[in-house]
Parts: C-alpha cells; structure tokens; sequence
C-alpha cells in the first residue's frame, strides 16, 4: 500500500504548532510508517508537490506570498488542515490589522534602528494590509485550534484520519488551549 | 551575463528564508545573500496592552524558543517593577531556561542538521531528513528525539504545557515545585546523559571529514558576545554580557539590560526583514559580532558543571585563540547540551527547590525597563516603556538571529564562492550553501517579530536581472 503524502507549511505562525506536531515523538517514528512527510520545513522539498494527500498549514496569510502559497496549496492538496489559532482564527499575527503595515514597518526599520533606517523592500514580499485566517482565502477542511493544538491532538486527529475513524474535535483542543 | 542563484525556501532551517547569489559575467561569485521574510509587528502592536501580558504575549514570536522570550520579556516587567524576584522561583527559571535549551540545540543538530553530517551533503535530498537519519542509524536519531523531549518534557512539568506555558510571569512564577515532579525529572536524567554521551562521541568522530567546510562554512574573525558570570563561567539566564574581539581580548565587560542599547546598534538592509545588530563604538558593519553556542564557548573561561568543563577544555584546543569556523557551531551545541543536563541537576539538589515562595509583587515604579537572556541560539534583550498606568508605550527587542545575521550572510558568500565554479552548481552544491545557515540555527520567527515571513530560496539571475536558473528540488 502507498503512503499517505503528507505536507506541512508555515505560513505567519511562529513555528509553535510544529514544534507540537515534533512532539509526538517517538510516535514520528510510527507516524513515518503510514505517510511520506513530502514537502515541509524539516525536509528539503523546495516545490510544494503536485498532489499532496494531508496538507497542515500552522499561521495565517500576511503577505503576497502567503497569499500565494496557500493558493497552490488548495489547488494541490485533497484535504487541507488549519493547523493552530493563527491559522484557524488570524490568533497574534492579526493584532496588527488595527494599526497597519506602515506603521509596524516604521516601529520596527526607522524608529528602532540606529543605523541605515529604511523599510527593506528587495527580495522580501510586501505585507497584507490586514492579516487573515486561511479560511477566508481557501475551503478548509478539518480545523485544529489550539496554541499550539498539544501533540497528543495531532496524534488522535491524524490517526483517526488515516484510518477512517470518527473524529470528534472539541473533545481534543479548542481556541486557545 | 551576471546571474543570480536563488534557493527558496532554505530547508531544515527554523523560519522563512532565502538565499540569492549573485554571479559575474566570469561565473564567479560577486555577493551572496540570506533574505529573512517574515516580520510581524510585536514592538508595535504590543503598545496599549498591560505590561504584566507582555511574557504571553512575547513568547507568541517564536514556538522553538517561548521560553527565552518568557525569560527576557518577565525581566523587563520586573525592572518596570522594581523587584528582585523569590531565590525558588529565579532557580525554576533557570531550570526552565536550560531545558528549552536542550530541546532546541536538539531540534536543531539531530532533526536539522543531522541529516548532512550522517548522510552527507550531496546525499539524495528525498531522504535527507530526520526520518533518514533514524533509517540509517536509529540510535543516534533516537538519542536526538530523547533529548528533544528531555527538554520538553522538563518545561511540560515546570510549566505545564510545553510550547507557550503561562508559568513565568512579572515577579517570578505562577506555582512552585512539586517533589513528585522533581522525582520524575530526576528519573529522565540518566536517559539525558547518554544520548548526549553518543552525540558527542559520534560527532567527533566525523567531524574531520568535514575539514573542507570547516574552512569556509563563516570561517573568519569576529566579535563575540554572550552573557557570562562573575567567575567568568557560561551563563543563561542571569549574569552580564561580555564582548570579545577575534583574538579573546575583552572589548566591553558587565553589560546590564539597561546598558545595552548604549553599547548595541541595529542596522537595516533593504534584503531582510531582520536587522543587523553591531557594537557601536566600531560601527556598522565592522561592529558584527557573533552570539549562540560558538560564542557562549569562545567568552567563557568554565562551564561551571565538570562534565562541560572537561569538554570545554577540548574544545579550545581547536583554535589558539577564539574558534572561528561556524562549522563549530555544531560542536558547541553539543556542550551546550551537556551542560545543560548537569545544571538541571545542580539546580534540583538546591535545598530551597521546592520553597512555596515563588512571586514577588508589586505595581509600576519605573517608566521604563529591560531584560536579557541567553536563548539557545544567542543573547535576547527586550525593552520596554510604559505609562503611570502600566499600559505600553514603546518596546524593542534585540534577537539572536539579528545579532549573527552579518555573519550569516559573509558566510553564505564566503562558501558560495569557494563552491561555485565557472557559474556551475549542484544539489550538493547549493545544500552546502544552506548548511551554513544551520550551522548557526537562526530563528526566523524571532528574528522577524517585527513583522512579516522568512523564505528561503535558490536564484541564478542574469546581469540584467533576468532569471537565468532557479533550484527546486
């Protein structure tokens, strides 16, 4: 039988549903069995692949290029798992919306800089004027909240998924947890 | 024709990043760069909330080390404060401190940067991960997945939750001790010892056959920095910052929190959303300098625990004055990891370990605070002012990431130039490139707290800017 292909992505998350997902473990080791972990931040995948079974997204969409990944993603992905509160609900890197990309921008590159201020704007992607969860760019399939969701949520959860059993997810975690 | 390679995203890395490369109309390398490309706003939008949110809140930056940003953000609160937290509770943050410690230096050697060192560089990248590793020697990926948790789990029982508990708050911590947990840590230390025991011999037994890549993986002189304590041992979560220059002179001594920004200046550079931090009285950028690991080894004279010490003696006999391949990093690591474990025991044999007194109170008798700390991959300083009610006003927070982040680049270009030849390149090539980065486990989440994301990319443009290659794999 083929591995499930699983992939996870970080778009403006801070890593910490990641780090969750890690700790389940040896429990990796066991989870490694049934699925290919084909594109995420700790294997080297440079291309989000063509057809991905499980896709986690942990944070939400901040800039043109989250935009964009979040995009393939869906066009990818059979199902598409809103991984964490930044995710599920916009969660921190949302509390920016009120004040806007410039001013942060500012805060950060001319006031808090001693030398050289100035916004960079070479390579880097431009900002969104606010910060969304995936769910208004995207269908989402299963939602996993949580900050992090704890990796005996991913466990249970991923389980279930791969075997086809029922999955009852306010049992397991819930905004904020 | 010039050209640009870019490698996007940079893999097995804790953020988004890219690197670009540029190349002349010869095919040799001009320039190299690591674009970070995320950034957030935390010194922004952090204004108008109670300080006493501000730990919570500012452990949100990064999922891979909460823990320091606890540590730095609850000192700043409590300098606002004016108090001097309960013996218990500054020992528990310690302890909490040094676990986070091990996972994340585990985190980083075994489930990132293990995958090059046991399978090679140019090894087949569709199984250059952690989950090849465990294929290819289970014991040493295994010891990487127990030290992992070891930390974890001793944050998990301090703090009760692993990633972003709400234990370290301004005054100290919200609950003491109990001796049944302090029985379970002491029951995972023997485990600890020998996964680390089996890194270290293992890594010193290949650490040769990398000589090539010691010589221009960031092999070049620098400043160092780190905090360090009166007896001139490493320290993580106390003490005060010291400044080295490439030959081990000491540059600048005792730096407080408060200090800091007289002595530290942030740069900006149009290709990275983290800053670049640089001593003042040189100038920016010959005030670079590099913190973590590396540096930690570099500025100490002891580790403080004998197993570390023993080990810290055996590795300044790599260089004659300070170590300076980032290569080394990875060693450092190691012994990082070593004394950590030992401290975590030191720290549960204290008498008052279990003392109820774990909080000090008080409201806001300053305007204005700051915090530093060791986190696993460098100094973090946060900064903070507020108004007569507590509500802030102004914060700024100095990350590791920003304070390597010249030295990351310089080490991108110096290895991209000594790899690429005539304007070719491999897989192997190019990952090598990369695994200068790892060396020295940026955080991307913390480096760009100022707002946005961080990916990291393959480029090959032409002189007029045209894509002439790109590196997917």
């Amino acid at each position: 039988m083929s591995k499930v292909k699983l992939a996870t992505v970080w778009l403006d998350g801070c890593s910490g549903c990641h780090m969750s997902f890690l700790d389940m473990d040896e429990r990796l080791i066991e989870l490694a069995e049934l699925v290919d972990v084909v594109y995420s931040p700790i294997v080297d995948t440079k291309e989000f692949p063509d057809e991905v079974d499980i896709a986690l997204v942990e944070g939400a969409v901040a800039s043109v290029d989250d935009e964009k990944k979040i995009k393939k993603i869906r066009a990818h992905s059979k199902m598409l798992i809103a991984m964490g509160d930044c995710a599920v609900a916009g969660n921190v890197p949302s509390m920016r919306n009120p004040i806007g990309p410039e001013a942060i921008l500012d805060r950060a590159y001319i006031e808090n800089a001693t030398a050289q201020q100035q916004i960079p704007c070479v390579v880097v992607p431009k900002l969104l004027r606010v910060v969304r969860p995936i769910h208004e760019f995207v269908k989402v399939d299963v939602f996993l909240p949580g900050c992090p969701p704890s990796a005996d949520t991913f466990h249970t959860a991923l389980t279930a998924l791969l075997t086809g059993e029922p999955l009852d997810i306010s049992a397991l975690t819930r905004f904020g947890a | 024709m010039s050209q640009t390679i870019t490698i996007d995203p940079v893999t097995r890395l804790e953020g988004h990043g890219k690197i670009t490369i540029q190349l002349n109309g010869q095919g040799e390398v001009e320039d190299a760069h690591f674009h970070v490309t995320q950034v957030r706003g935390f010194e922004r939008f952090s204004e108008g909330r109670p300080f006493y949110e501000m730990p919570s809140l500012m452990a949100r930056i990064c999922g891979i080390c909460p823990v320091s940003h606890l540590v730095a953000s609850a000192k700043a609160c409590e300098a606002i404060m004016s108090v001097r937290i309960p013996h218990t509770a500054a020992q528990l943050r310690r302890m909490l401190n040094l676990a986070q410690m091990v996972q994340s230096h585990a985190l980083s050697f075994f489930y990132l940067s293990s995958p090059d060192l046991l399978l090679g560089m140019e090894s087949d990248p569709a199984t250059r991960h952690i989950f090849g590793v465990v294929g290819a020697k289970p014991e040493l990926g295994r010891a990487g997945i127990a030290l992992r948790r070891f930390g974890q789990h001793i944050i998990e029982l301090l703090g009760n939750k692993r990633i972003h508990p709400g234990w370290v708050v301004p005054g100290g911590v919200t609950e003491p001790l109990a001796s049944a947990k302090r029985d379970e840590i002491l029951g995972m230390l023997p485990e600890a010892y020998a996964s680390i025991k089996l890194a270290l011999a293992w890594y010193k037994q290949i650490a040769d056959t990398f000589r090539p890549e010691i010589e221009v993986f960031a092999n070049f002189p620098s400043l160092y920095m780190g905090l360090i304590n009166e007896d001139e041992s490493v320290e993580f979560t106390d003490g005060a910052l010291r400044l080295i220059d490439a030959k081990g002179a000491i540059v600048a001594d005792g730096i407080t929190a408060n200090q800091f920004t007289e002595v530290i200046g942030e740069a900006v550079e149009p290709y990275s959303f983290t800053k670049f931090a640089y001593y003042k009285p040189l100038g920016y950028p010959a005030g670079s300098y590099r913190v973590g690991p590396l540096a930690r080894l570099n500025i100490a004279k002891s580790m403080g625990t004998p197993l570390a010490d023993k080990e810290l003696v055996e590795f300044k006999q790599l260089a004659a004055g300070p170590v300076q391949s980032s290569f080394y990093y990875h060693h450092a690591r190691l012994v990082d990891i070593l004394h950590g474990i030992e401290k975590i025991e030191l720290i549960l044999t204290d008498p008052l370990i279990l003392d109820k007194q774990v909080r000090a109170t008080a409201g806001v008798n300053r305007l204005e605070g700051a915090g530093q700390a060791e986190a696993p991959r460098g100094t973090l300083h946060h900064h903070y002012k507020v108004d007569e009610d507590g509500k802030i006003t102004w914060a700024n927070l100095v990350i590791a990431t920003g304070q390597n982040n010249n030295a990351m680049n310089l080490g991108v270009a110096q290895a991209a130039k000594h790899y690429i030849k005539d304007g070719k390149f491999t897989e192997g090539i190019l990952n090598r490139v990369e695994a200068v980065v790892r060396t020295f486990d940026p955080c991307l989440s913390c480096s760009t707290h100022a707002f946005g994301q961080m990916p990291l990319a393959l480029t090959l443009l032409s002189d007029k800017g045209e894509v002439v290659d790109q590196l997917v794999r």
